[in-house]
């Protein structure tokens, strides 16, 4: 593996300009008062509640998220490549995923293999034909992005179906203002507080046209017992809607209405943070017992938008994944901007054998899995590890990709022994409504405290850091 | 608003409530039972004590003894009785994280602390006196705080007058159940034979709805077991009478009517009872016989809670 790109230091002894401000604040700053500061941070995120579950984790249902107060630093010009990039990537996922839905140019184009759509669970028959308003399926998408370089970005994982983690975007900010006023003083960073706003625009912006003039927004949790609770409620809170779950929504003749204690209101659009398969039990898994039964149908009459779309699961598969570049390139006859991880499909033969060869220098996920759980990670794993996972390739190739271990860039991260490199990826969240694009300068730092670990993943001992896009 | 948050606003307020009166009839009862035995008679304070919380039915299930050990475990910490005070703080956390978005960010943490401060309580226990009154304390002050914050806080809107309501819809429901547990020692004034263990007896009552020191505001008199009674239902001065929860819950139920253009059999049947102890007088109240009053009023009171949960709540 080469060596990681570190986002602070140039080898031999210059700093990056971007952090030269924060170096020189770090010299003047004891450890103690970090320590300190990190300390009234992790009580403040437990005040306020800021919490998340683990599933499987019976010893305590809610944990917080380690929070590094070190900042990751990016410069205004660094952004805008990558900005540019983001909205590319996403023009090009909604128009792929319109095209799947309907017409299916890239299909008869043999770009992407008919199997992968049409053997894919997550690809839904029931959105064929069916008109989204303004032809906007991934409304919130959140992109995940690693560096290796100075030059490029990386997109790890396009997240196009429910995608959480803003909520520390914004929490982040507000505590780390709130702790290091002197340090924001000594920079310009851009403001990320109005991701709400647009949020909630982009939200209103796509009503259904049956929908009064001032549709009705409001977000569908699946309750308080989901691991991203605590953002759901954060959100609607900030968006100043209701926070509704499968049982407060009833439909009545293709409508969807809220049951309020003033009697039943119209909804229109739906922040849906509840999965494809548990949305209505009419159409979907029929034991589920937080959709809402008649939802689809709603939907399928043009009365409720729900955001993201149903069905946006194929367009961030990972097997879908490997072929976004040829995606970008076929929709919109531009050279892709963020490029992809070399990825081989382990259901190609060739490629299989490439794996199989060389397992322990590789990334091998599961094409379907998120959040981490069931990869292996080449070189950090056992060879007994190894060996099982062989097997489990072996049975069924074509539930894996694998990807070279990429050497994450690294930022300084406060550890017991002081400051230290670790590695980090960003997820920026891109916001499409009916007319525009936008990206609030910023994301979501995730950063592996662990030392030499490469998995950020918050269910695996990951910590999140604020991300200061400066402005020049 | 949401039928949900409305009914997770109105559960709240009453868990809170309902930890604060565990409290204080513990705090009371430890009190009462500290005296020599000549002071108290026969009476087990401790049967009592579950009497009024109305858990003694599932208590007995698991011991066999109301001893202060036992009884103090099962109405504080105990997982199996639904409402043990931690239960009571545990439900209102999971009440407040499901309407987060409806409660001003002074309530949430005070309930979030609260619960924080549980855990640690928990996780240490009460082996001593002093721990036990402090833990006591602090669900009080925590009530005081919940209570305070609402006040000061909350918009005045529904989701304000929801709260309300079911605090005052536990309140009087609280105090009824004190009255009905001890009414053979509330009796009028011809009967009234007074022998020096019914004092503690009345100390007890007025401690555990904290109207000691307002009994001698508003009767200027040294403890009547008649005057007791009057001032815990009819007195409407008194903020944990029978009489000032209805007024309260009237205008509650008034101002979410105002709201929403439109009344209902909640409002009526409010009104109902407001009248009926507007025009009541001790007097009859004896005559009718206390015991059974009381009786009535807790049905009604509870009745009232079923209209407001189907005209409101679901």
């Amino acid at each position: 593996m080469a060596v990681a790109f570190d986002e602070m230091n140039i080898p031999g002894g210059d700093l990056r300009p971007a952090y030269q401000e924060l170096a020189r604040w770090l010299k003047e700053t004891p450890p103690e008062a970090l320590e300190y500061r990190r300390q009234e941070a992790e009580l403040l995120f437990r005040r306020i509640g800021i919490t998340f579950a683990v599933y499987g984790d019976s010893e305590s249902t809610e944990r917080l998220i380690p929070f590094d107060v070190i900042p990751r630093i990016m410069s205004g010009r660094e952004w805008s490549l990558l900005e540019k990039g983001l909205k590319q990537r996403v023009r090009a996922l909604n128009m792929f995923l319109r095209d799947i839905y309907h017409g299916r140019d890239i299909l008869r184009a043999e770009i992407v293999p008919d199997d992968l759509i049409f053997q894919n669970p997550v690809f839904r028959p029931e959105m064929n034909g069916q008109q989204v308003p303004h032809d906007v399926y991934v409304h919130i998408a959140g992109i995940d992005i690693v560096r290796v370089d100075a030059e490029d970005f990386i997109v790890l994982e396009d997240n196009a179906r429910t995608p959480s983690g803003v909520s520390y975007m914004l929490e982040n900010r507000e505590i780390m203002m709130r702790l290091f006023p002197d340090l924001f003083a000594r920079h310009r960073v851009a403001p990320v507080e109005r991701y709400p706003d647009e949020l909630l625009s982009a939200l209103r912006s796509v009503a259904p046209q049956s929908a009064s003039g001032e549709p009705t927004v409001a977000l569908l949790t699946p309750g308080v017992y989901n691991s991203a609770y605590y953002e759901h409620s954060f959100l609607a809170d900030k968006l100043g809607i209701e926070l509704v779950e499968g049982r407060d929504l009833i439909v009545k003749n293709n409508e969807v209405f809220m049951r309020t204690t003033e009697g039943v209101k119209r909804v229109d659009v739906i922040y849906r943070r509840v999965d494809d398969d548990y949305l209505d039990p009419l159409t979907f898994r029929p034991d589920s017992a937080l959709g809402v039964p008649g939802l689809m149908s709603a939907y399928a009459a043009g009365n409720i938008t729900l955001a993201n779309a149903v069905g946006t699961g194929i367009a961030d598969d990972k097997a879908i994944y490997s072929y976004m570049p040829d995606i970008v390139k076929f929709y919109l006859g531009e050279e892709p901007i963020l490029k992809n991880v070399q990825t081989w499909r382990c259901r190609e033969p060739k490629d299989l054998a490439y794996v199989l060869d060389n397992l322990s220098e590789l990334v091998v996920k599961e094409v379907h899995g998120s959040g981490g759980y069931g990869m292996l990670i080449g070189p950090a794993a056992t060879k007994a590890t190894i060996e099982a996972f062989r097997e489990k390739l072996k049975r069924e190739p074509e539930g894996f990709i694998a990807q070279p271990t990429l050497a994450l860039s690294t930022c300084p991260t406060c550890t017991a022994s002081g400051l230290a490199p670790r590695h980090v990826d960003l997820r920026p969240f891109v916001l499409t409504g009916s007319k525009s694009t936008t990206i609030v300068p910023g994301g979501l730092t995730r950063v592996a405290l662990k030392e030499g670990s490469l998995v950020v993943n918050s269910s695996q001992g990951g910590g999140t850091k604020d991300t200061w896009i400066l402005d020049e | 608003m949401l039928s949900r948050t409305a009914e997770n606003l109105y559960w709240l307020a009453r868990y809170v409530e309902r930890a604060e009166y565990l409290a204080r009839t513990i705090d009371a009862t430890l009190r009462v039972t500290a005296l020599p035995a000549a002071y108290i008679g026969q009476t087990n304070e401790w049967d009592s004590a579950l009497l009024t919380a109305g858990v003694a039915g599932s208590f007995y299930q698991q011991y066999e003894e109301a001893n202060e050990r036992n009884v103090v475990d099962y109405l504080s910490f105990s997982a199996d009785n639904p409402s043990s005070i931690r239960n009571c703080i545990e439900a209102a956390r999971l009440n407040s994280r499901s309407v987060r978005t409806a409660l001003t960010s002074e309530m949430w943490d005070t309930i979030n602390s609260a619960w924080i401060e549980l855990q640690e309580v928990w996780s240490r226990g009460t082996s001593t006196r002093e721990d036990l009154a402090k833990f006591l304390r602090f669900v009080q002050e925590t009530s005081l705080r919940f209570d305070g914050s609402a006040y000061r806080t909350m918009l005045r809107n529904d989701a304000y007058w929801f709260s309300r309501m079911g605090l005052h819809l536990e309140r009087a429901d609280n105090t009824a159940r004190i009255l009905d547990v001890k009414y053979h020692v509330l009796l009028p004034e011809e009967e009234h034979v007074g022998g020096p263990l019914d004092f503690y007896q009345w100390t007890s009552i007025l401690r555990s709805v904290s109207a000691l020191t307002a009994y001698h505001w508003v009767y200027r008199e040294t403890l009547k077991p008649w005057l007791i009674a009057d001032l815990l239902i009819l007195n409407d001065s008194l903020p944990r009478s029978l009489a000032s929860c209805y007024g309260n819950l009237v205008r509650n139920l008034d101002q979410i009517g105002v709201a929403y253009g439109r009344q209902g059999p909640a409002q009526r049947h409010a009104r109902g009872i407001r009248n009926r102890l507007e025009h009541s007088n001790m007097n009859d109240i004896f005559q009718h016989g206390v015991h059974e009053f009381i009786q009535e009023f807790i049905s009604d009171n509870s009745r009232l809670g079923e209209i407001i949960t189907k005209q409101y709540l679901i």
